[in-house]
């Protein structure tokens, strides 16, 4: 059976989602910024912390966005094979959302239409889209709006297969450390273990989308991220870069089967504010 | 002008200070600041990031005037997200400061004496802050929301054009910063 849904349904749901991502983060994250918080060993540490939760309040109730970076607009799509789009180009009614809540919500546009000659585009767009398709008949929608501070910071690794999880656990870490204060810790860390070069940056960025306190199903990546948050919060650079035991909130991976002659790595990190939303249409 | 607010000590030693500064100010009013030590900021000071800076060296390049005096002044590397009817602001946090690590030497030399941002400088900078007798302040990145409530004021004085990117006139009341690297090159991130 063939589903209809039209366009405008999409531009209408990621509209709502821009100004919800913006303004109010998931339970996962703010669960672990408040645990953070309460396990500090720091001073400094433990005075951004409250501080940071302070924020979250003030952006909930007054409708300020949490940070001023309220990023492009990163978008995760799942189109069940039996849905079919009426009413316009799918594309266009992702942007045209991102338009709007944009625009709507007083959030920031901070998208150059040509990277080397950098006008702005004064709505935000064009998001970031990736598709795929799965079974069934419903629309996935997954919003990432992704800031700079922390995107600038995030790294790719073309490892050796000799170098093995050693070579992994310290290229997650050189990419933490040489990111330091600049990425607004504590961080989120989104890992891509294997596929091709771009395949890896993708599941790094997906990472990022998952909740913050959960785990991998494989026992060894269950493992490094566990191992790997550890060795992170041990690096002793702390909230905002001043010092202390929260560096990271989370460190997520995602595999992917590679070729015989490669390791590739990617390390897509995101600051405190590491925002998502996800409908179901 | 500088205010001390409290003095913080570790067992003998005197830690950090807690102080509340107004600008514009002199390298006098800044050369006892330490790296670490917390600073309200209180007065006018200006926003310009990226292409904001491009614009300012490129009147400079020309010989032209920059749009506002930098002596004695504060940049604050900042682009907001636009505010809501009824607020001065939106969201308001600092951006990473190495970024504009190219165009501030330049811009240190002519008089300004404090920025304040985030994350690490380059070596360039360290210099031209110590032979200037400048100071560099970080702010809590991704803070937005709070510190928007110590700003008051704001109006577009260069480069609307650019959007967020303009350069803004802001009044600000006890912003709370930290000193990141003080007048001697102190630097707290390393």
């Amino acid at each position: 059976m063939i589903r209809e849904i039209n366009v405008s349904e999409v531009s209408n749901a990621i509209s709502d989602m821009c100004i919800n991502a913006n303004h109010f983060l998931s339970d996962d994250m703010k669960k672990a910024l408040y645990d953070a918080c309460d396990s500090e060993s720091s001073p400094i540490g433990k005075d951004i912390l409250s501080q940071l939760k302070e924020n979250l309040d003030i952006a909930g109730n007054d409708m300020i966005p949490i940070c001023q970076d309220t990023g492009m607009a990163v978008i995760f799509l799942e189109i069940g094979q039996d849905i079919h789009f009426v009413g316009g180009d799918l594309n266009d009614a992702v942007n045209e959302g991102v338009r709007r809540g944009y625009t709507d919500g007083y959030l920031r546009k901070s998208v150059v239409n040509d990277p080397i000659i950098r006008e702005n585009t004064g709505d935000n767009t064009p998001a970031i889209i990736h598709e795929t398709i799965v079974p069934g008949d419903k629309l996935k929608i997954t919003l990432a709006p992704k800031g700079f501070g922390s995107e600038n910071m995030s790294r790719i690794f073309m490892l050796k297969p000799a170098q093995g999880i050693e070579g992994v656990k310290e290229a997650i870490l050189t990419a933490v450390k040489d990111a330091g204060p600049n990425a607004c810790p504590p961080m989120v860390v989104g890992v891509g273990i294997g596929g091709d070069f771009e395949k890896c940056a993708l599941l790094a960025k997906k990472a990022l989308t998952r909740e913050a306190l959960s785990h991998s199903d494989i026992p060894w990546v269950k493992d490094l991220e566990t191992e790997i948050l550890k060795e992170i919060n041990k690096t002793g650079l702390g909230p905002g870069g001043l010092g202390g035991s929260t560096t990271a909130l989370a460190v997520n991976i995602e595999t992917y089967p590679t070729h015989i002659a490669g390791l590739p790595v990617a390390v897509n990190i995101c600051c405190h504010v590491n925002r998502h939303v996800t409908q179901v249409l | 002008m500088k205010e001390i607010i409290c003095r913080m000590f570790d067992d003998r030693t005197e830690i950090t200070m807690e102080y509340r500064l107004s600008t514009p100010f002199t390298k006098e009013d800044i050369k006892d600041l330490k790296a670490g030590d917390k600073v309200y900021l209180s007065g006018t000071i200006y926003t310009a990031r990226d292409a904001a800076h491009k614009r300012m060296q490129e009147s400079l390049d020309n010989g032209d005037p920059l749009p506002f005096d930098v002596n004695g002044n504060v940049i604050y590397y900042m682009g907001p997200s636009p505010a809501r009817p009824g607020h001065p602001i939106g969201s308001a946090g600092p951006t990473t400061a190495g970024r504009m690590d190219k165009y501030t030497p330049k811009l240190l030399d002519l008089g300004l004496l404090g920025m304040l941002g985030k994350g690490k400088r380059s070596p360039e900078v360290h210099y031209a802050i110590i032979r200037n007798g400048a100071v560099y302040f970080a702010a809590i990145g991704g803070a937005g929301a709070l510190l928007s409530k110590c700003i008051k004021n704001s109006e577009i004085l260069a480069y609307e054009d650019l959007g967020t990117e303009a350069i803004r006139k802001l009044t600000v009341e006890d912003l709370p910063c930290i000193v990141a690297i003080d007048p001697e090159g102190n630097d707290i991130y390393n």
